[in-house]
């Protein structure tokens, strides 16, 4: 019976997107994040490229595809930073795994359980990133705000509920 | 053996990405060693390629952002235009002579500087460049500029604004390249505290700032200190701003040094326009050194005009009209007495004063009284008659 449950769920709420949408989200957000610090400072709080990596994560519902998508964008904005290349793909890898897995499990489409699940996505994040940082990279110096992360992770919320509100309405239906 | 990789076949997934990219961070750590070429060819072709996705975008935003504020703010400039040109004048005019009077130290300096031997690197070529994008994360201070390696930039050259210091480049790419701002925490510079001349390094920090480390405490370093390139560190020409002390603390995690933070002088958080330091020299170029000269020469005509005081006759002549001006009492007439020079009166007369000695046609030759004669000289005859 569960399995009969989970199937159908699945079935039910498993969405697909256009090629050109796929591809040109990311991309756009991956821009505008990289544009928009130059204009207003404060921006560069924000992290719309994991806004993205968990929008299609939960929305396709398939951990592989979930991690694929998360590595590739986590890459290029590592590629974009002065980082090491990885820092950002490991932790949106997991972002992207874990997101397209709890979506398989709980009503996504809620927007108090989409509230819930960017914030936690974020604070993740963030101790991932110091947690490669300290043990694989040996950054010994590097220490987080949390204060400043939770207030990061609040703000991407913020931002969060309008953009996939808007973002809802390319998806395609298997 | 089939079925264990069907059922674990997302996490084993997952477990194969992070282990490739865990890979790539251990090979990019080792090769973090040399600052010029801190990435390996693959890793710069990865950051090539993102670049390459993103930069015509941003190129498209920035050119557009400005089409709209140039016309905007060109609207508003002329309503305002003749009182700012005039303001700009005075304010050329004022430059003008700050020139003038500092040109004659600058050679002198310079003279004094070839005496001794010193090596000053005098920026003697810069490409503006345009910042198009940023890294995105505040992880990393990073900004991306419109120009790469078509117009002669290379990585590790210094980048500066009028204001001051803002970081060096990265990455170079044939279009664009990536400036590193002096506020990340992977930066470093060599430092000098303009008053004290005490010498550190400076680096970036987590949070943004800029920060002095290893510095034992010293009461003579007081905020508000301005602190200036050292030149040591072979990126930065020596003498660029680069701040002023903000705050002077314990460094908690390195006993007994201090911690000083700095505030930059350039804006690192709203950069639009920046130069990149393509060449140095250790002397200034001929133009530059016959400016100065021609500026030496007028400010030593300024000096000597202070000087002389036959100059300043006509200044103080051009303003007789006021009589409460210093020397501003008319002068003698021509045939006035006052043009003589007249002794002083005299209180205590004696032979030798003026005035005492008869006048020359009252004095007789061989002196005023007449001399008795030594030989009894015959008088004439009477008309009495002689004794017989």
């Amino acid at each position: 019976m569960a399995d009969h449950s989970y199937t159908s769920r699945r079935e039910l709420e498993e969405y697909r997107f256009s090629p050109v949408v796929a591809f040109a989200v990311p991309l756009t957000l991956l821009l505008l994040q990289a544009y928009l610090p130059k204009i207003f400072h404060k921006t560069e709080i924000l992290d719309l490229p994991l806004l993205a990596v968990i929008f299609f994560a939960v929305a396709r519902r398939n951990p592989i595809a979930g991690a694929l998508t998360g590595a590739a964008i986590g890459l290029v904005e590592d590629a974009l930073t002065g980082l090491p290349i990885g820092i950002n793909g490991m932790s949106k890898a997991v972002v992207g795994y874990i997101g397209s897995s709890i979506g398989v499990q709980v009503d996504v489409e809620n927007p108090i359980t989409r509230l819930l699940m960017i914030f936690g996505f974020s604070m993740l994040q963030s101790a991932m990133l110091l947690f490669i940082n300290r043990m694989l990279l040996g950054y010994r110096d590097i220490h987080v705000l949390w204060l400043h992360e939770i207030i990061r992770a609040g703000i991407n919320t913020v931002v969060a509920i309008p953009l996939f509100l808007f973002l809802d309405r390319f998806k395609l239906r298997d | 053996m089939e079925s264990f990789f069907s059922r674990f076949k997302n996490p084993l997934v997952l477990i194969a990405i992070l282990l490739a990219q865990t890979i790539a961070l251990a090979t990019q750590v080792r090769r973090a060693d040399d600052p010029l070429h801190p990435d390996g060819r693959n890793i710069r072709l990865i950051r090539m390629w993102a670049l390459g996705m993103i930069s015509p975008f941003e190129r498209l935003s920035t050119l557009s952002g400005h089409s709209l504020r140039d016309t905007w703010s060109n609207y508003l400039d002329l309503r305002r235009v003749r009182e700012q040109n005039e303001d700009l004048k005075k304010q050329l005019d004022r430059l003008r002579l700050e020139r003038a009077a500092i040109s004659e130290d600058a050679v002198e300096a310079q003279r004094l500087r070839g005496l001794l031997d010193f090596k000053q690197h005098y920026l003697s070529q810069t490409v503006a460049a345009q910042v198009i994008g940023t890294s995105g994360s505040d992880q990393s201070r990073l900004l991306t500029l419109d120009k790469g390696y078509h117009a002669g930039l290379k990585p590790g050259m210094a980048v500066i604004t009028p204001d001051g210091v803002v970081g060096k480049l990265r990455d170079v790419f044939a279009d664009t390249s990536q400036l590193l701002l002096l506020s990340d925490p992977t930066s470093g510079a060599g430092v000098l505290l303009q008053s004290t001349r005490i010498r550190g390094i400076l680096r970036g920090s987590p949070t943004g700032s800029l920060v002095i480390g290893n510095l034992t405490p010293d009461e003579r370093i007081k905020p508000g200190e301005k602190v200036l390139t050292s030149g040591g560190d072979m990126v930065y020409p020596r003498g660029l701003t680069v701040g002023t002390i903000e705050s002077i603390k314990l460094d908690p995690e390195n006993q007994p040094y201090t911690l000083i933070t700095l505030k930059p002088a350039a804006n690192l958080n709203q950069l639009e326009d920046v130069l990149v330091v393509t060449a140095t020299s250790d002397t200034l170029d001929p133009k530059t050194q016959d400016e100065l000269a021609k500026d030496a020469q007028i400010n030593a005509a300024a000096v000597n005009a202070e000087r002389l005081p036959s100059l300043h006759e006509a200044k103080d002549a051009a303003a007789p009209d006021d009589p409460n001006a210093p020397g501003a009492a008319m002068p003698p007439p021509d045939n006035s007495r006052d043009l003589v020079p007249k002794p002083k009166p005299i209180l205590h007369p004696d032979k030798y004063s003026s005035g005492s000695a008869p006048p020359a046609t009252d004095l007789q030759p061989g002196g005023g009284k007449p001399v008795e004669p030594s030989v009894p000289v015959e008088k004439p005859p009477t008309d009495s008659k002689p004794d017989r």
